[in-house]
């Protein structure tokens, strides 16, 4: 199995020169700042989104369970009248998370169904909940804890030339010590070797000795934390609660973190070619605009990119295999 | 008499009605290498399983160093020092090979947290083991089947195995490598670990093993010293049936040439590849993996159509570039991957049997015609004896053997004139090995022209009357059954 992030590290560079050669405004400190602060929702949910396809799943209700926690959550601390800090919000969102997280894990984790159907219908759950239950509106007016914590900001970077400026918001942080806490687990604990092991071979992953129930239930867990943490970051931004804004965005997350390189049946892939992966599609989802290309064809840009880049990496792995097969029947060639 | 290593008395395990294990018995002695051998479904895999403890026995005892066991889990096998080695090895093919070496001795550990640095040496612990020479950080999954195989077998080996059991540990390995495995089981046994080898295959149990169990639909039909046994009571023990050794004698052998190969070439693979075949005949090509054999049967049969040289059929040059091209002019292919070439195995068996003769069971508005559909599927089933309940099941319900008859059976529904086998009777248990070859020899005897292309050379000299020897792509020699012997052929080959 092909490493992929040289390749496409290459591709976002030549995508981001190219834009530059338009615009002349690619690689300025604003636009810079704009593209690192359009990641951070996307690339919270890429880490999960990664996580979970690498243990051979698939989770599409993420944005769902997102937007249920982010009104749940937003709703309840306005009619309590709170006004305190964002940790109490944090806390509440990714024990929220970490409950609807389990829902999915108890039916993929220990009764065994697949993945993809059960987010599916997970996702539909959420949404009714949201929707039905507790009869979401969109919420003009959040907490004044979370709406400071959304526009306060690590630095302000200006446009030398337009004199534009752009906030490089707190919650970048977020992002990264998401990544880095995944990173760490996915290297050198137990728990993360067992993503890799039982997306590899789940019947091996069991004879070796790992519980792989209780695995894939807390993997479910975890992700749905982090994709609740996304949904409260993305919420504390908008200033205000959409309760449908990020649904639909599984589709075009997955498809990032396949593009960095994971492979969609599971046990390849690393944190890095995902983020990478997601990071193209942001940017090709964010300046079209520099290139003169009106939004309206934004979708199908990122419709064409996911078609060639994962055509691509198919390609690229099919000649791996072939390079593989043959290298090894020439090995056994010339011993005989 | 030496010591017991294990003794498993009086087996019995059922599952949901069906008698698995019928009061089997079991003993192997410390250091011993012991063949266990039957054909599928006669309940070696469900002992294999009960031994390792991922199944608990109805009744009867299973003792381990003189211990009766109670009920045990696999963990606790692998703690008194059973280890079983799988047919896929139960590797990770994406995960590097000394974690696929460390891994197991980690988790016994409760490890939490990874150590790179303590994966490493455990896994070079691993490999001094049998010498294994592999680059620690390669992907398993580019490694070869012998290789992976290797890498089960050192990791087996981590945690004070005493007894090692190998499901069918020689069905994707080449001779060379079979030789390699022969070695490790020695020095194995050397160190004074017991080997549990399941295999069907006679020549390996006469190699290897020094005493053999062999079962018969779930009961134990006899164990000895393999001193003892010899050919014609070991076929007799595995299926409850006599052979009589016939080899194959063509009765009458058409004038004109059924088929010519003239100078036929797949570049990079074979060629100049030229022979006759003529009605009646039974051919055989033999050659090691990379002497074009393979390829040879994928060019005759359209699937890698030849680049050069001219096929003639009955005297008129054909041009094979597809399988409807060759199946139009009334050749067929027995392919080497049954299972993924030769069978839609979730589909039915009736569906399987009929589907190349399709065209002839309908009506003129294209319909089936279902009376001769039925008709010809009662034909077929019970003209090859497939053994099955009801022909509506699928085909992954029913033996290797019988797969392979499905096989034969859907081609001989075509009518045609040559018939290219290729590893016909791989992974095939012996009593459908005798039919299969007993088929083939009715077959030409009623004028089909038949090639055999198999690396089993007890298959190919007592079922051919002329055997050709690929090597390297090219035809090394060609000789008359009668006078071929196996050393001979492998000299060749090689």
């Amino acid at each position: 199995m092909r490493r992929n992030e040289p390749y496409i590290f290459l591709v976002v560079l030549a995508l981001c020169v190219l834009i530059e050669i338009r615009s002349g405004q690619f690689f300025t400190a604003n636009n810079l700042t704009d593209i690192a602060s359009a990641m951070i929702v996307p690339g919270l949910f890429a880490v999960g989104a990664f996580m979970v396809i690498v243990s051979g799943g698939i989770d599409v209700s993420f944005p769902a369970l997102a937007s249920l926690t982010s009104y749940a959550t937003t709703k309840y601390l306005l009619d309590t009248g709170y006004t305190g800090g964002i940790w109490l919000p944090i806390v509440i969102s990714l024990a929220l998370g970490a409950l609807l997280g389990a829902f999915n894990g108890i039916f993929i984790g220990y009764f065994s169904l697949p993945a993809l159907i059960v987010t599916l219908g997970t996702s539909s759950v959420f949404k009714g909940v949201m929707q039905g239950a507790l009869n979401s509106v969109q919420l003009a007016v959040i907490p004044p804890g979370m709406r400071e914590f959304g526009t306060s900001s690590l630095f302000v970077a200006t446009n030398s030339i337009s004199g534009l400026t752009s906030r490089m918001p707190v919650a970048f942080l977020a992002l990264l010590i998401v990544n880095g806490l995944a990173f760490l687990m996915l290297r050198y604990s137990y728990f993360g070797r067992g993503i890799y092991a039982i997306g590899g071979n789940e019947t091996s992953a069991v004879r070796a000795g790992f519980n792989t129930k209780r695995g894939k239930f807390f993997l479910y867990v975890i992700v749905g934390m982090i994709a609740s943490l996304a949904g409260l970051i993305r919420t504390c931004m908008m200033q205000q609660n959409h309760p449908t804004n990020m649904l639909g965005m599984e589709m075009n997350i997955i498809a990032g973190v396949v593009l960095g390189g994971t492979a969609i049946k599971g046990g390849a892939g690393s944190l890095s070619g995902a983020a990478l992966g997601t990071l193209l599609i942001v940017i090709v989802e964010n300046s079209m605009i520099l290139l003169g290309i009106p939004t309206i064809w934004k979708s199908v840009f990122t419709g064409a990119l996911i078609i060639i880049g994962t055509g691509v990496s198919a390609f690229q792995v099919l000649r791996a295999n072939r390079i593989t097969k043959n290298r090894i029947a020439w090995k056994e060639m010339s011993k005989a | 008499m030496a010591k017991s290593l294990l003794r498993a008395v009086d087996i019995h395990k059922s599952f949901a009605g069906v008698h698995a294990l019928k009061g089997v018995s079991l003993e192997i002695a410390a250091g011993e290498i012991h063949c266990l051998a039957g054909e599928n479904g006669c309940g070696k895999s469900t002992l294999i399983k009960i031994i390792s403890g991922v199944y608990q026995p109805d009744s009867g005892d299973i003792e381990f160093d003189g211990k009766i066991l109670g009920k045990i889990t696999p963990i606790d096998a692998i703690m008194l020092g059973i280890q079983v080695i799988y047919q896929d090895f139960s590797v990770f093919p994406n995960l590097t090979v000394m974690e696929n070496l460390a891994l197991n001795t980690e988790l016994s550990q409760k490890r939490k947290i990874v150590s790179w640095k303590r994966i490493r040496e455990i896994a070079q612990t691993a490999v001094k083991k049998i010498n294994f020479d592999v680059d620690l950080d390669a992907q398993v999954s580019t490694l070869s089947v012998a290789q992976k195989q290797m890498v089960a077998i050192s990791r087996a080996l981590m945690s004070n195995a005493r007894l090692i059991i190998m499901d069918e540990p020689t069905t994707a390995l080449t001779k060379k490598e079979v030789q390699a495995l022969f070695k490790i089981i020695l020095q194995l046994k050397a160190q004074g670990i017991s080997i549990l080898f399941v295999s069907h295959k006679l020549n390996e149990v006469f190699e290897i093993s020094e005493r053999f169990t062999i079962f018969r639909n779930g009961e134990l039909v006899q164990t000895g010293s393999t001193a003892d046994l010899d050919s014609a009571k070991f076929t007799y023990y595995m299926t409850g049936r006599e052979f009589g050794k016939k080899n194959f004698v063509p009765e009458t052998i058409g004038e004109e040439p059924l088929l010519e190969v003239r100078d036929l070439t797949l570049d990079g693979y074979f060629e100049n590849v030229s022979f006759t075949l003529r009605a009646g005949e039974i051919i055989g090509v033999t050659g090691l993996l990379d002497s074009g054999r393979s390829e040879l049967a994928l060019s005759l049969f359209g699937i890698r159509p030849a680049s050069s040289g001219d096929i003639l059929l009955k005297g008129k040059k054909v041009s094979i570039k597809n399988p409807q091209d060759a199946v139009r002019h009334k050749i067929g292919l027995v392919p080497e991957d049954r299972l993924s070439e030769g069978l839609f195995l979730p589909q039915s068996i009736q569906d399987n049997v009929i589907i190349s003769e399709i065209d002839r069971l309908t009506t003129t508005l294209g319909l089936f015609d279902r009376a001769k559909r039925e008709k010809e599927i009662l034909r077929l089933v019970s003209d090859f004896a497939i053994a099955t309940p009801d022909p509506r099941n699928a085909c992954q319900t029913l033996s290797g053997g019988n797969q392979q008859r499905v096989v034969l059976a859907k081609w001989l529904a075509c009518n045609l004139d040559v018939l290219v086998l290729s590893g016909p009777t791989v992974g095939v248990d012996i009593g459908s090995k005798h039919d299969i070859h007993a088929i083939l020899h009715d077959l030409a005897r009623n004028g089909m022209g038949i090639i055999i292309i198999s690396d089993d050379l007890p298959e190919v000299i007592e079922n051919c009357s002329r055997v050709i020897v690929l090597k390297g792509g090219r035809i090394v020699h060609e000789m008359d059954a009668q006078n071929a012997n196996e050393q001979q052929i492998l000299a060749h080959m090689m």
